[in-house]
């Protein structure tokens, strides 16, 4: 709270990002420990976590007053106007303190409080136990085992405590092998393909140099080739580009020699570090925040930034180790530098194209658990949650989240949950509002009683899961039906509802979504109301079979019943569109457009109230 | 029958059709008139029917004494043919290639075809103008029906019948006619009943660089604005190109002697300029080698969105103009053909909730395309594959399309019909046994006699068994004026087609 000079400032503007015409809504700005909050003239509400803010700047004085551009991580970009500069000069200073914290206790997780008792708390972390998943895949069994090796976290400190290893692979094995990989994270198993018998393992790069070799590292790669039956070669992936790789054996790291390895099959795939990751985004972000921009200039930027293409390169190496798996039936051990950024995105992408409980609400959380928080992913650093060095954050979860968004997009059946889902789950890896995705490993998580002090996201997640349900969503009774989706470079689209997901006006005005969710709901309520009146009717059919003086009537009602059920369901039908509220029909105003160059001029002749009243048009559907 | 002698093999057999996303099919194929059939034989399931209209393009190749064909059609669809026998592909090759290239009119398919299905409804009978005038006749009575062009004579890419202000007799009509390029002198496009206002469209005035003034032209436009409100004149051309165009004999109307009109102009771009982009815009959908970023570039390149922007932005403007200012519009290009038409149509696609239902939507093609006199003969003879290019090929249907899906996608519940149902409009107005788009212009069609001869696409389409393929599942009829963003993130390749 020390921070916090000023709490509200009133007659505060809030510009329209891409109006031509400095359209503003004038309102309250209020400053609370956690958000910074914004009431219009309206009475609608934004609300904006600290932990959201990514940069705060204070643009030269204008006539009207002191702007002041928030930028969030969430890709939310506000533009206020404060009438006084100390105002904004208090306000700046209070952000730049509030959204950079220096310690892990002072993140909004160790307040947030949701009013659950401790054993509810408990629960809700227990809810994904990563045990059972590695039972659901068939692990431990005659060829995996659980090593106890890194239980006290001895061999590796971003592992977690539980490792499935080839029962052949010995202690001395996995101790050796791991000092030869960089920061010990030795090969381990990632995802066990039951059917094929073939599994994904992760690791780190080698510390090969330019000739060092280790039998060890030699002898635990074998088995793990060894521990698949069917198939003796295995595919060693690196993620990373052959250049980069080359240039780590200078520092005495590198990648395998194909020549020391009995049964490996060496591949790169060529996916780009988190630096150059960074930077494209920056570019993209750039590009879209333009405006009046123009088409061509869109996609030449889009083009530059490069985005569709590293995301491209994510989903081409998914999609190797799915091939290689159900093709080839060989196993697959994938690394990059430190294994733990492009290697959980190939990894957990693999699994999810292979496994299609990866494709269902909670096995969704159990792939990020498993894969993401469980094996290291420095969730921390690569958001940013603390002020530390921003050369560590990296929008590589992001990129995950989008190459799962573009299969939802080819495979709008395969998968339980909707973007909705997607867009909650990265919202919250930036808020720093519960435990999951704080700290950088399993270790770190531990020794901060993440468990004690701070609350699970799943268990809200499926309590709302009503919210992002895909209505489209087939279940299929197989488990192994594989995705193959087509990467040809026109299925890779802008994920407008991801950058632009604050901006109204970009959207689509009629959402079919919605319309399928409300007309499912309404399907489940008349399907109650058949069930209610038929039971209705048993209960007077009983009390009529008692009553003989009534028998008669019990005929003409017997036979009525499925007459009264087929007009029920034609009902359904006829009903729908009448039983829907009052929907209002957003973009019925031409002003949130941004097609008039001429606003200015049509808007002189017209009062301004005029696109107001319009704006919220309301029908009946 | 001269077919024949264009046909110089009918038949051969173990062809393999290649067909991208299905397995290959061998079987036999056969040149008739009009198609080349190809069928496996044993399981009929499997037929390939082409009609020659539908071929764009046709490339051949040799390994040793198999041939192959490959074949590009109009509506973007690429197959391949492995002909065995050096001779067999040749003589297959040279009569498709004077088949699908035949120049009279009346040797085309819909002039042979005959429907398999019973017309309920004649679809040459469906849209007539004095229906569509009733329309409006309820709602005022400032406009009636003119016969000026009744021979054709005042216009000869007008219908016989179009709408005019009531006060204006033909005599003054037959003035402006001349005043006008094309003699398409400004007529009712669209009215709108909530703000009483209209679009009108007309050809370019014939100012010339001397200036030239049309008093009869002036008062026929200033007889559908009230006393003291203003109109809107909408140039879809930039200023620039309407100034060269004075050197021509052309160019716009001068704010002096039409004061009561403001002139805007809104740069769409037309003829080979959008043929080149179409062709650049297949030949990168076209491109395997999977590179992201070659895709973009050339996405980019062929400007197809920038087209679909610009046109979009025209058609908002004028319903802004028409809804929101409450002001009456005229719109025109050059001819006032193209261009003019793609924003009328659209603007009323906006403006109007009947023409977002299939009825309503086949009378809009009707009445702002194929009476409006757009020139589909010259416009669709070609489409993104051929290599001889004509000056006049345009796919200005096809953007249009498009650009009504642009704001399907963003109003997925508004329309009656869904992206199918545009489709099949682009694959027919390509290529088709029905007689709908054949010809350049409502006088040409009369003297092809196409109403007696040919059938109506809108017979065949509104038989209901077809319909319902076509209605879209969500559609509630909306009756607001929608309004569709522009901003480039909001614009979608359709990969539909």
């Amino acid at each position: 709270m020390e921070h916090i000079r000023t709490t509200k400032v009133e007659q505060v503007k809030l510009l329209d990002r891409f109006a031509t015409n400095n359209k503003s809504l004038t309102g309250t700005l209020y400053l609370t420990a956690t958000h910074l909050l914004f009431i219009d003239s309206l009475q609608k509400e934004t609300w904006i976590l600290h932990h959201h803010i990514a940069s705060v700047e204070k643009l030269a004085l204008t006539t009207s007053g002191c702007p002041l551009v928030i930028q969030c991580k969430n890709f939310r970009i506000v533009h206020f106007i404060v009438p006084r500069e100390r105002d904004c000069h208090d306000i700046y200073n209070s952000l730049l303190q509030l959204s950079k914290q220096a310690k892990y206790e002072d993140l909004y997780a160790f307040s947030y409080n949701p009013k659950q008792n401790d054993s509810e708390r408990l629960q809700g972390w227990q809810l994904i136990d990563l045990a059972e998943e590695y039972k659901r895949m068939g692990v431990p069994n005659s060829h995996w085992e659980l090593s106890d090796a890194n239980q006290e976290y001895k061999i590796c400190e971003t592992y977690p405590r539980e490792l499935y290893v080839p029962w052949t692979a010995k202690k001395t094995v996995i101790v050796g092998s791991s000092k030869f990989r960089s920061k010990g994270r030795f090969p381990v198993l990632s995802y066990y393909h039951q059917d094929k018998k073939a599994a994904i393992c992760r690791c780190s790069q080698p510390l090969s140099g330019f000739s060092a070799r280790c039998m060890e590292d030699e002898r635990l790669l074998e088995a793990i080739s060894k521990a698949n039956p069917v198939n003796c070669y295995m595919y060693v992936v690196d993620t990373r580009p052959k250049l980069n790789a080359m240039a780590n054996r200078a520092a005495g790291k590198g990648y395998e020699n194909e020549d020391n390895y009995s049964s490996i099959r060496f591949q790169f795939v060529g996916i780009e570090n988190i630096h150059v990751m960074r930077s494209s985004l920056q570019k993209l972000l750039e590009v879209n925040g333009t405006k009046g921009l123009s088409v061509n200039d869109f996609y030449s930027g889009l083009e530059s930034s490069g985005w569709l293409r590293h995301i491209k390169a994510v989903m081409d190496a998914a999609i190797f180790l799915a091939r290689a798996i159900m093709v080839e039936n060989a196993s697959v051990l994938v690394h990059c530098s430190d294994g733990w950024d492009r290697t959980s995105q190939v990894c957990s992408l693999g699994s999810l194209l292979l496994d299609s409980y990866y494709r269902t609400i909670r096995g969704f959380m159990v792939l990020i658990e498993k894969d993401w928080i469980s094996f290291g992913h420095k969730f921390s650093e690569r958001c940013g949650h603390l002020d530390g060095d921003p050369k560590e954050v990296s929008p590589v979860f992001t990129q995950f989240l989008e190459c799962v968004w573009h299969l939802t997009e080819q495979f709008p059946q395969a998968f339980e949950f909707n973007e909705a889902f997607l867009l909650q789950i990265h919202e919250h890896i930036h808020s720093c509002q519960f435990g999951n995705f704080l700290g950088n490993c399993q270790k770190e998580r531990e020794e901060l009683k993440l468990k004690e002090k701070t609350y699970s996201l799943w268990p809200f997640l499926l309590e709302d899961q009503k919210k992002y349900l895909n209505p489209l969503y087939s279940s299929k009774s197989h488990r192994f039906i594989v995705l193959e989706p087509n990467t040809v470079s026109f299925n890779f689209k802008f994920w407008r509802n991801m950058y632009h997901q604050f901006d109204q006006t970009l959207h689509p005005r009629q959402s079919v979504f919605n319309i399928i969710m409300n007309m499912n709901e309404q399907n489940k309520q008349l399907e109650k109301d058949i069930k209610d009146l038929e039971s209705k009717i048993k209960q007077r059919k009983n009390k009529q079979t008692d009553d003989i003086l009534t028998k008669e009537l019990l005929h003409s009602v017997h036979p009525e019943s499925p007459t009264l059920k087929t007009s029920l369901c034609f009902k359904e039908q006829t009903r729908l569109p009448v039983n829907d509220s009052l929907r209002t029909i957003e973009g019925s105003s031409p002003a949130d457009n941004r097609y008039s160059e001429y606003a200015e001029e049509f808007s002189k002749s017209e009062p301004a109230v005029v696109s107001l009243e319009y704006g919220v048009a309301r029908m009946t559907c | 029958m001269e077919f024949a002698e264009l046909i110089k093999t009918p038949r051969v057999d173990n062809v393999v059709l290649h067909r991208p996303f299905y397995p290959a099919v061998e079987g036999t194929l056969c040149l008739t008139g009009h198609h080349l059939i190809l069928s496996s034989r044993q399981d009929n399931t499997e037929e390939l029917w082409l009609l020659h209209s539908n071929i764009d393009a046709i490339d051949k190749r040799f390994v040793g004494s198999l041939g192959t064909i490959i074949i590009k059609c109009k509506d973007f669809r690429i197959i391949q043919l492995d002909i065995p026998g050096m001779e067999e592909c040749l003589n297959i090759a040279s009569s498709i290639e004077a088949l699908s290239t035949l120049d009279s009119i009346t040797l085309m398919y819909p002039f042979f075809y005959r429907p398999m299905f019973e017309v309920i409804e004649d679809g040459w009978h469906s849209f007539l103008p004095e229906q569509e005038f009733k329309l409006y006749s309820s709602a005022t009575s400032q406009w009636r029906l003119s016969y000026v062009n009744k021979e054709f004579a005042v216009c000869p890419t007008y219908p016989p019948i179009v709408i005019v202000p009531e006060s204006i007799d033909d005599e003054t009509l037959r003035k402006v006619a001349t005043f006008r390029h094309g003699g398409r002198f400004p007529v009712l496009s669209y009215y709108h009943q909530k703000s009483k206002r209209v679009i009108m469209r007309s050809g370019q005035p014939l100012t010339g660089t001397n200036g030239r003034r049309c008093k009869e032209d002036e008062k026929l436009i200033n007889a559908t604005l009230r006393a003291g409100s203003r109109g809107y004149i909408i140039d879809t051309r930039s200023l620039n190109v309407a100034q060269q165009a004075r050197a021509k004999g052309g160019g716009f109307e001068q704010e002096a002697h039409y004061p009561q009109w403001r002139r805007i102009h809104k740069s769409i771009e037309r003829y080979h300029i959008l043929q080149e982009s179409l062709i650049k815009l297949v030949e990168a959908c076209n491109d395997q080698t999977h590179n992201m970023d070659r895709w973009l570039s050339k996405l980019e390149a062929s400007n197809w969105l920038t087209h679909i922007k610009e046109i979009l932005t025209a058609a908002c403007l004028v319903a802004q103009c028409i809804d929101r200012e409450e002001a009456s519009v005229l719109i025109h290009g050059t001819e006032g053909t193209d261009s003019t038409l793609q924003v009328t149509s659209l603007a009323q696609i906006i403006l109007e909730p009947r023409s977002r239902t299939i009825r309503g939507f086949e009378a809009l093609i009707e009445r702002e395309w194929l009476q409006a006199g757009h020139p589909f003969q010259q416009r669709c003879a070609q489409s993104a594959y051929c290599n001889t290019k004509q000056k006049w090929e345009a796919p200005v249907f096809l953007l249009f399309l498009d650009c009504v899906w642009q704001i399907l996608r963003q109003f997925p519940c508004s329309f009656e019909f869904n992206e199918n149902f545009l489709i099949m409009l682009f694959e027919h107005a390509y290529a088709s046994q029905f007689g709908t788009f054949l010809g350049n212009s409502e006088s040409e069609r009369c003297k092809l006699k196409l109403q007696q001869k040919t059938m109506s696409l809108w017979s065949w389409v509104n038989q209901p068994s077809k319909l319902s393929k076509y209605t879209n599942p969500l559609f509630e009829a909306n009756n607001l004026v929608i309004w569709p963003s522009v901003a480039p993130q909001s614009l979608l390749l359709w990969e539909g087609i």
